[in-house]
């Protein structure tokens, strides 16, 4: 059984005040209540928010805060917040999948709408007013007959207010909003120029020793035998062999390593697959599809209607996330309690990982998750963590654990390599009939297509992967919008259309249509006079409530280099909450997306990855970066959507429409360039 | 094995007892607590971990301890003077920079090596010079700008 906050544990945790908190029912029916948020108004008048998520680069410490500080009438500064900490806030599935905004901001807003509206009635009481006169605002409620005003800390001297609140109470619409809607600078910001902010591999503990893992040459690789007897002879060294764990824990890094190298392993290795044969491996090893699909209409039917057919095969490669800080962890075991400061996104699933991994009840596993070096969807998992409590636990000692590059490339998980087959047909028209689509491996995120088409078959097949893979930043979708949109801009190739026109032609979705429309004002779409050596192209989507459209404008002459010259992308998710972050947001999307679009890819063979370094595995850079145009619709009618995952899924099918525009040439598999010779 | 006893960071003597063969990167994190210098790839590709010796900005994970000793070291944490941020600091608040940050530090020395060379360095210029800093966020466009408003601030 998990354990969760229970309502009596607040006022243990934080001393008086008020606290409310936003219960939810469990997943099951008959669950006990489950807290989604809470926040804490302190004697003081200090506001702290509890919320489980992870800071990770996305801003959510700032978003969130300009959402309490919206309802709660204090400023965004006022607010501290504790997020990713398993002992304090309450139980989270996970940062991922861009629900930090629709799904907890709302709450967070719910339970500072509750908190105002509780001091309002305590302030009532205590200046006997009329309660319609009361104003909460300046962290204060003031009494417009009277002029007196009471603070916040004032209100809560003493006192131990607790309110539950249920998570459907209503609030404040979008058009309404104060704080919220508008630029706030990032809370930490500070802290992070000047070094002062503590990353996951920052964090020390006095007598702190550092920890390094033995490594296997390859992947799936098994340990024979070993032997540490050199390394145990180095003086400060603990030396730690557990079944297939290796690892060793000493004074400083370079001691660490040094008595790493010490080790002796013999290891036994089978023939694994390497890359030019992974499409194949895929295909021979691909299970049942999953579910029933896609269906719709029928589409033998939708084929025999059609005047033109087309069938295309597209790839994409395995990526790496690479996020700038590796996996980090440090473990400290004290009376039969483990506490874990790590990066991750799942810090309650890391705390779940540490309690099996250790036979111990999740109650004495703390995992505390410091806003972390980035993650994209590849921290999902609490590898480092368990390495450096298997050794804090051997040393008696809090030990550090940091990935090296090599090893974050080697040993964290990828972007699923896929194939996708795609068969359509059309009328002579351009009216798209029939679209049969077969994803293998590379998930189901994003598999269905936007377009209004009468007969649909759409299947995703899982396959045994030779590498380990896991979530990406828009998990699939990325690679099955690059599939889908290079085969529309095909079929408009076939038809004789404009990509654009063409696109709309077969599409009647309202806001997707808005934001095609509003990337192609911007761009000038279909202005430019053709030249030989540009291109023009264009694609776009939707998953996850969220709508993008991207245009590029390239450089590529027949046996030059590929330049990109501008990206105007459009982008729509309900109403926005900080405009400026967002546009941060979607441009550096961009960026990281023309990375696995164009030349990011995981070279391995036989088990072995063949570029785990910065230097061999080419990540944008600032001489990469083209001019870059975001244009954000503001829909203030609609729910916020999160902003983080959706648009960098139009960006690599764009660059190969673009990349055909100018040389007549398909690319139909990612990334659209070929490996440096250098 | 030779020992390291003495460095000159950010203004101060601070006394050490290390291995010459160590990164700079590693004792100036774990001996000296100075953790703003990050480590992203310990290949000198990513720029993380960048600080100035001798106002140059240098890879401190591919400098040995040996080879720094004597010199005039500066960290992000030696960057304010007196409380007051560097007009870098400044600009990459103003234009919020940020999303995860841990590039930060070390676009922020890159960037002050480079205005320490070229006060007033051209868009082409700021790229040429910080290309070896990644920020996989993909924050470049406003590091470039943050650096272009420190460079017409400290005109």
């Amino acid at each position: 059984m998990t354990p969760r906050i229970h309502r009596r544990d607040f006022f243990k945790l934080t001393g008086a005040g008020a606290v409310v908190a936003v219960a939810q029912r469990g997943p099951e029916r008959g669950m006990p209540e489950e807290i989604s948020a809470w926040l804490h108004i302190g004697e003081n008048g200090a506001v702290t928010l509890y919320a489980g998520k992870a800071e990770m680069g996305q801003n959510v410490r700032t978003s969130l805060a300009q959402a309490a500080a919206e309802e709660l009438g204090v400023s965004v500064e006022s607010i501290r917040m504790v997020l990713g900490d398993t002992d304090l806030t309450p139980w989270d599935a996970g940062t991922f999948g861009s629900r930090t905004t629709p799904y907890l901001a709302p709450q967070i807003r719910r339970a500072a709408a509750a908190a105002r509206e509780m001091l309002m009635d305590v302030a009532r009481d205590r200046l006997k007013a009329d309660r319609t006169a009361l104003t909460a605002a300046g962290g204060k409620v003031t009494d417009a007959k009277s002029g007196r005003s009471i603070t916040y800390g004032e209100l809560t001297r003493g006192q131990k207010l607790l309110k539950m609140i249920p998570a459907d109470t209503s609030l404040r619409a979008a058009a309404d909003w104060r704080v919220a809607g508008k630029h706030v600078r990032k809370v930490d910001g500070r802290a992070m120029v000047t070094g002062a902010h503590l990353y996951p591999s920052d964090v020390t503990r006095p007598g702190m020793l550092y920890g390094k893992v033995l490594r296997a040459p390859a992947w799936n690789a098994k340990l024979i035998s070993v032997d540490g007897s050199a390394a145990k002879a180095l003086p400060g060294v603990h030396f730690v062999h557990e079944g297939g764990f290796v690892g060793v824990a000493a004074a400083d890094e370079r001691a660490a390593a040094k008595a790493l190298e010490a080790v002796k392993a013999e290891w036994s290795e089978s023939p694994q697959p390497s890359e030019r044969e992974i499409f194949d491996y895929l295909r021979k090893h691909a299970g049942p599809p999953q579910g029933q699909g896609i269906r719709r209409g029928n589409i033998e039917r939708g084929m025999a209607e059609a005047d033109v057919r087309l069938k295309q095969t597209y790839t994409v490669a395995y990526i790496a996330h690479a996020p700038l800080e590796p996996r980090a962890a440090v473990a400290e075991w004290e009376g039969g309690k483990l506490t874990v400061w790590t990066g991750s996104q799942r810090p309650f699933g890391v705390r779940s990982e540490l309690a099996s991994a250790f036979q111990i009840p999740e109650e004495r596993v703390r995992v505390i998750i410091p806003d972390t070096g980035s993650g994209y969807g590849g921290k999902h998992t609490g590898d480092a963590a368990i390495e450096a409590a298997r050794l804090a636990k051997a040393a008696g000692k809090p030990v550090k654990v940091v990935w090296t590059r090599e090893e974050e490339f080697r040993w964290a998980y990828f972007r699923p390599a896929g194939i996708f087959e795609i068969s359509s047909g059309m009328k002579r028209d351009g009216t798209i009939t029939a679209w049969e689509f077969h994803n293998y491996n590379s998930g189901p995120a994003g598999l269905q297509t936007m377009y209004d088409i009468p007969h649909q078959l759409i299947v995703h097949h899982p396959c045994r992967s030779p590498l380990r893979q896991g979530s990406y930043r828009a998990l699939a979708a990325t690679a099955n919008h690059f599939a889908r949109e290079v085969h529309m801009d095909e079929l408009a190739q076939a038809a004789s259309m404009d990509p654009l026109e063409f696109r709309l032609k077969n599409l009647k979705d309202e806001r997707l249509r808005a934001v095609f429309a509003a990337a192609a004002e911007k761009f000038g779409w279909g202005k430019k006079k053709k030249e030989a050596g540009r291109g023009y192209g264009i694609a776009g989507g939707f998953e996850k409530g969220l709508y993008v459209a991207t245009c590029v404008e390239i450089s590529a002459p027949a046996n030059g280099p590929v330049k990109i010259i501008r990206v105007v992308e459009a982008f729509e998710c309900g109403a926005i909450v900080n405009p400026d972050h967002l546009e941060n947001q979607v441009v550096g999307m961009i960026i990281m997306g023309l990375g696995g679009a164009l030349f990011e890819a995981v070279r391995f063979e036989n088990g072995r990855m063949l570029n785990p370094r910065f230097s061999r595995y080419r990540v944008p850079r600032f001489s990469d970066t083209p001019p870059i145009e975001a244009v954000l619709l503001n829909r203030k009618d609609l729910a916020s959507a999160g902003g983080g995952e959706t648009p960098i899924c139009g960006i690599a099918p764009a660059l190969s429409n673009a990349l055909f525009d100018a040389r007549g040439q398909r690319l139909r598999s990612l990334p659209l360039l070929p490996p440096r010779t250098s | 094995m030779a020992r390291v006893r003495e460095l000159l960071v950010n203004g101060a003597r601070r006394q050490i007892d290390v291995d010459e063969a160590r990164t700079l990167l590693s004792v100036l994190r774990e001996e000296l607590g100075l953790t703003g210098a990050k480590y992203g790839c310990g290949e000198g590709q990513c720029g993380a971990c960048t600080v100035l010796i001798d106002g140059v900005a240098r890879r401190s994970c591919v400098v040995t301890v040996g080879s720094a000793a004597g010199k005039k070291i500066t960290t992000i944490e030696g960057l304010a003077a007196n409380g007051r941020l560097h007009p870098l600091q400044e600009s990459f608040l103003e234009v919020d920079v940020m999303q995860c940050g841990y590039c930060t530090p070390g676009m922020i020395m890159a960037a002050a090596g480079l205005l320490g060379k070229n006060p007033n360095p051209g868009e082409a210029e700021i790229a040429r010079a910080l290309d070896g800093n990644i920020c996989r966020c993909g924050t470049y466009p406003r590091i470039v700008a943050a650096v272009r408003l420190a460079a017409r601030r400290s005109k």
